[in-house]
């Protein structure tokens, strides 16, 4: 560091300390925040400054505070960013008042500490977001994968809308799962859900049913729409032996035919009413 | 040729997806039938998917054409990958380096009504499909 860039970082900080309370005072009024908050990340500023070492690990500890909590009072990223880079604006002053170059070299250094801080609490926006959607894509995951019992000893697996190997595997344990617990023989896996039917859902769909069918239990697979049907055998996929059905109301007559369920249609019972004349 | 063309980028499973979307709704604006659609969307996500695996990534486009007398729907993925050394071979049922089904190539050009595939070893491959409307 040249000896200019340390005399002007050490004007900047003289003008923090000295004019600590007006520069404090318009930053409040130009970020339009509590002015508690500011003064914390000020001194923690200004003493990082001080001390002449490039860590501001405290300053950004607080700015993610801030960056968190305007986030939850519903303020927009730019919000944040905006009331850091008020900072600026009001050192600018403090410096214009002083007039010495040193100050104004220093501004400069300055201002673009403060665009990096600005940004961070952008960047800490951006992570929180971030997080808030890969636990959404999760729970999503585990929601839209339900394994319901249909029948005694018949589950079933309503699909609905992308099959990849994520959820193919998720899909597949759950069933695994619930065969075992529940002591089902029969599975129905319902693609109805499923817009597209490509080698790659295919080849997920023949994995799941061999596993199940080494657990001994068979499965079912519905919900086969003509165009679904068409494209497959476009494709050239080889179904095998596995049972496939268009509906599931088909697939769960054929698993209670199988697993010996008789269903009948009650008999209506007539009266007949007769009536005898005296 | 009339407009629609959009390149995306195929670098995740997710773009894949985003690939049949865009697929999909261009195939309905167009006027393809159900089944054309479906097959056509089934195409375009073996395609990206065989960018996305053997070439670890690529682009797509899709772009609405029109030959006078029909409309129809063309894709292409280009891919800087490995390349085909044996296209023949690569378009058999059945035949696969990976661990699919070894259908997805074949399948899409039974899928598609024009299918060009240009692959050299070290060069990448394209893949350019036409579905028209009937």
């Amino acid at each position: 560091m040249t000896a200019h860039a340390d005399a002007s970082r050490q004007r900047i900080h003289d003008l923090l300390t000295t004019e600590e309370e007006r520069v404090l005072q318009r930053w409040t009024a130009l970020a339009k925040t509590s002015g508690e908050e500011l003064r914390d990340i000020y001194q923690a500023l200004r003493l990082a400054i001080g001390e002449g070492r490039d860590d501001l690990t405290d300053v950004r500890g607080l700015l993610a505070e801030l960056s968190r909590e305007r986030a939850r009072q519903g303020h927009t990223p730019s919000d944040t960013a905006r009331a850091v880079y008020g900072l600026k604006e009001a050192v600018y002053e403090a410096v214009e008042s002083d007039g010495s170059a040193d100050a104004l070299r220093g501004f400069i250094w300055f201002s673009r500490l403060i665009d990096d801080l600005g940004l961070y609490t952008f960047e800490v926006y951006a992570t929180a977001r971030e997080t808030i959607i890969l636990d959404q894509a999760e729970q999503l995951l585990e929601l839209s994968t339900p394994v319901v019992k249909l029948w005694e000893g018949i589950v079933a697996v309503p699909l609905i809308g992308t099959l990849d190997s994520a959820r193919t595997q998720v899909v597949m344990e759950k069933l695994l799962q619930t065969l075992v617990e529940t002591g089902s023989e029969h599975a129905v896996i319902d693609i109805t859900g499923v817009p597209a039917v490509d080698t790659q859902v295919a080849q997920h769909l023949l994995k799941t049913v061999f596993a199940a069918r080494l657990m001994g239990a068979e499965c079912v697979i519905s919900g086969i729409r003509p165009q679904i049907a068409h494209t497959i055998v476009t494709l050239g996929i080889e179904f095998g032996d596995i049972v496939t059905k268009a509906s599931l109301a088909d697939a769960l007559a054929y698993a209670l035919s199988r697993s010996g369920t008789e269903i009948s249609t009650p008999r209506r019972t007539r009266i007949a009413v007769r009536t005898e004349e005296v | 040729m009339t407009g629609g063309g959009h390149e995306l980028p195929i670098t995740s499973n997710a773009d894949v997806v985003a690939v049949r979307q865009r697929v999909r709704t261009l195939a309905v604006d167009v006027g393809l039938s159900l089944v054309d659609q479906t097959k056509v969307v089934t195409a375009a996500s073996e395609l990206a998917r065989n960018a996305l695996v053997y070439a670890g990534g690529g682009r797509a486009s899709v772009e609405i054409v029109d030959n006078g007398l029909r409309r129809g729907l063309r894709l292409s993925f280009v891919d800087e990958g490995p390349g085909i050394p044996d296209v023949e071979q690569a378009l058999t049922d059945g035949w696969t380096t990976g661990s699919g089904l070894g259908l997805g190539l074949g399948g899409s050009r039974r899928l598609v009504d024009e299918f060009e595939l240009t692959s050299a070893p070290g060069k990448g491959t394209t893949v350019t499909v036409t579905k028209w409307a009937r």
